[in-house]
């Protein structure tokens, strides 16, 4: 087991090291660099201006220095200009004379760098937007999990039952729906003050604002409330839930045509009890790593969400960065997405062993 | 004029279908009176989810086909006055035109209805056209990989995770950018990724025929005339007769699309490989003395046809999902364009006062991923009946 856990331990290593590897490159290529010097500085720069700019801000160095630096393996760029210095563990510009040169700080040093569109440091915006996240996706695991477990075992518990068609249906429309398509219709019924049930609502007086929920949730970084955190968190859910729902009902199927179940039966369990003592157990174990899974999709899930929402998340700040060229940003977002990724790739395969005892690794 | 109600506005709509409706039934009643000879495609009409699911997906196939027969409008053409106007709303000078505008007008007084229609053809021409390539990206590294394992398949692996671990949107926020477009990036993937069809048709055909030259020569021959010509068009934009060609930024969402899909599928075509290999007609073939790549193309990749037929039809899906995804964040085709991701990004703007903009390709994006969900239910329930 500790054997297998190293193993995978340093697989996921090295697929960070690529994929921040690969990240940096597309970030850096010279056309994005050009335009980060012509959004930063001046849009009406001269080429030789850009060159230079690129050279005062430590773009100019070999690419695998950069890339070093970054990781904190080599020390950081300094560049002095009449005297006056800038580099890249230190903000703004300094008396040449009072900077160190040779100091490292990379992410393994702790420093995440700058970001040039919240002006801030990355590790403070990041800490920001997910906790922002973080919260969301709670709400979204609360609502999503119990329901999509409980869709698949009434629809799996009965095959082919008038239950299980319905259900079933319901799990394969919420699979064909992507977010921005369910968030939009969830906002127009819901979040929008002249069509959809809230005018009606309204009307008879069953709620005192404009409309039942909100369709933004800008508000919500400040205070969540039921109002304007719902329809975000069903958005997600939704897309989720059938996919999670349609494997539990294939697992809970497989489990219910068991030997040991009709066993049950004929001993003359009730069906309840067969259901709720005997198949169950066996039935979420196929699930878990499904719900694992999920993860990495409800990353993309939240993405799409906070950008419709206007939720300052995670999702939102990784758009935010990636349309304006915001490097270190871009960087750090991406090292977050991918250890969430490869830390529930592990969470699964690790769970999926101790949930069930008859595979065990050689 | 008056303003149409919803029920005329439905009725219109359904004549201006009529097209697509003719070509359903006939679809239909052909299918249906021949399904004991049609294999797989007939058996799909003995399942009515099936059957719901192809003639959703049809549906969409036939508007696409023909969409110019039933838009009423040009898809980019304004009219002066009808901004954000409601569905049903009528021109206020016709000159000819159709009079109204059935859906209602989008925010630059453009013909909600007939950009649905034409974002039809738009998605149809991209989303099968991108899964089929990932899958033959998916089969031709796949199947080795499953078949002969070790370091091949540790390599390979490696990378398809690689990219799987990869948030989908940021890999299209770094790869689908103008700027990537002028360092080449997409025409050096694209002419790695566009290789994989003509490289497995060559293999195919030399495996089955090489004992006969003379046919396999010929096989081979027209294989590379014709695959290298699409190939020069498509990935290069140098086809010299100049049929084949993509659009700088049409080949970039396509190479992207491409590139996040293939993974999955290697993985997939890997792990029936892997479970097919051990099959007593796989060692038959070997005991016979076939050659690897016969057995892996000829023996192992027909009997794994279920699986992927299914995950093919899903794939569609989800390939107009992720289409849909790159419209939504603006990294479309282009701006204007009438695809269904785009025209939701364009109308959500003001979407709790005039929700028909963004409603509308909506409402078309979901049925057609629904239909395709549901076509592949179905044609996993008929297969597992054999």
């Amino acid at each position: 087991m500790l054997k297998f856990l190293l193993r995978r331990m340093g697989v996921m290593l090295l697929t960070a090291l690529c994929l921040t590897f690969i990240v940096f490159m597309l970030t850096n290529l010279p056309p994005n660099l050009e335009k980060l010097a012509r959004t930063e500085a001046s849009s009406r720069m001269s080429d030789a201006d850009v060159a230079r700019w690129l050279e005062r801000n430590g773009h100019a160095q070999p690419f695998w220095k950069r890339y070093g630096e970054w990781l904190g393996a080599a020390p950081g760029w300094v560049h002095v200009e009449d005297g006056i210095a800038t580099g890249r563990c230190f903000t703004g510009a300094r008396p040449a004379e009072e900077v160190v040169e040779g100091r490292y700080c990379g992410i393994l040093q702790g420093s995440w760098g700058w970001s040039t569109v919240f002006r801030s440091n990355v590790s403070a915006v990041m800490g920001q937007s997910l906790g922002a996240t973080g919260v969301l996706m709670l709400w979204v695991m609360i609502v999503m999990v119990p329901s999509a477990l409980l869709l698949g075992v009434f629809a799996g518990m009965r095959e082919g039952s008038r239950t299980d068609r319905t259900l079933s249906t319901v799990a394969i429309v919420s699979t064909a729906t992507p977010e921005y398509v369910s968030g939009v219709i969830l906002i127009v019924l819901f979040g929008s003050a002249t069509v959809g049930i809230s005018p009606i609502l309204y009307e008879w007086g069953w709620i005192s604002g404009r409309t039942l929920f909100m369709g933004t949730s800008t508000s919500a970084t400040d205070k969540i409330t039921f109002w304007n955190f719902t329809l975000p968190v069903l958005t997600i859910a939704l897309y989720g839930m059938g996919y999670i729902a349609r494997m539990t009902r294939a697992s809970m199927t497989e489990v219910m045509t068991a030997q040991y179940i009709r066993t049950a039966r004929l001993k003359g369990v009730s069906f309840r009890n067969v259901v709720m003592k005997h198949a169950l157990r066996n039935a979420l174990i196929a699930p878990f790593t499904v719900i694992m899974l999920q993860f990495p999709w409800l990353l993309n899930g939240v993405v799409i969400v906070e950008t419709l929402f206007n939720y300052k998340g995670f999702g939102w700040t990784l758009v935010e960065a990636a349309s304006n060229n915001d490097i270190q940003l871009l960087l750090a977002c991406s090292v977050v997405a991918v250890v969430v990724v490869l830390i529930t790739q592990l969470i699964s395969d690790v769970g999926y062993v101790f949930l069930n005892p008859r595979i065990r690794i050689s | 004029m008056e303003e149409l109600g919803w029920g005329s506005i439905f009725a219109r709509m359904a004549i201006q279908f009529m097209p697509v409706w003719i070509a359903l039934a006939a679809t239909f009643a052909v299918s249906i009176f021949w399904k004991r000879r049609l294999g797989l495609y007939g058996k799909l009409f003995d399942s009515t989810i099936g059957m719901i699911g192809f003639a959703i997906v049809m549906f969409w196939i036939f508007t696409a086909l023909f969409a110019g027969m039933i838009v009423t409008h040009q898809p980019l053409a304004q009219v002066s006055g009808m901004r954000n106007a409601l569905p049903g709303s009528p021109l206020p000078d016709p000159g000819g035109r159709y009079e109204y505008y059935l859906l209602g007008g989008d925010s630059l007084a453009r013909d909600v209805f007939s950009r649905m229609v034409m974002g039809a053809r738009r998605v149809l021409e991209i989303a099968p056209a991108a899964t089929a390539f990932a899958f033959m990206v998916g089969i031709t590294l796949g199947v080795p990989a499953g078949y002969f394992g070790g370091r091949l398949d540790t390599a390979l692996s490696f990378v398809a995770n690689l990219v799987l671990a990869f948030p989908v949107i940021l890999l299209f926020y770094l790869l689908v950018t103008p700027e990537i477009v002028e360092t080449g990036i997409p025409m050096y993937m694209a002419a790695v990724l566009f290789l994989f069809p003509v490289v497995f048709l060559c293999v195919l055909w030399n495996a089955r025929f090489f004992t006969d030259p003379m046919r396999r020569n010929i096989y081979v021959g027209v294989t590379l005339l014709i695959g290298l010509w699409v190939y020069s068009g498509l990935a290069f934009n140098a086809d010299p007769l100049g049929v084949w060609g993509m659009s700088p930024n049409l080949l970039n969402v396509f190479v992207a699309v491409v590139f996040v899909n293939a993974p999955t599928v290697f993985r997939i075509v890997r792990g029936l490989t892997m479970d097919l290999r051990a099959r007593d007609y796989v060692a038959a073939g070997q005991t016979r003395g076939e050659g690897p790549w016969y057995i892996m193309l000829w023996e192992i990749l027909p009997n794994a046809r279920g699986p992927l037929i299914v995950d093919f039809c899903l794939r569609i899906g989800y390939t107009t999902i992720l289409l849909g995804t790159l419209g939504f964040f603006g990294l479309g085709v282009s701006p204007e364009s009438p695809d269904w991701g785009s025209t939701i990004n364009d109308g959500r703007r003001f979407l709790s006062i005039y929700p028909h903009p963004a409603i509308v390709p909506a409402f078309a994006l979901m049925s057609l991923v629904l239909g395709l969900n549901l076509l592949a239910d179905g044609l996993r329930e008929e297969s597992l009946k054999d």
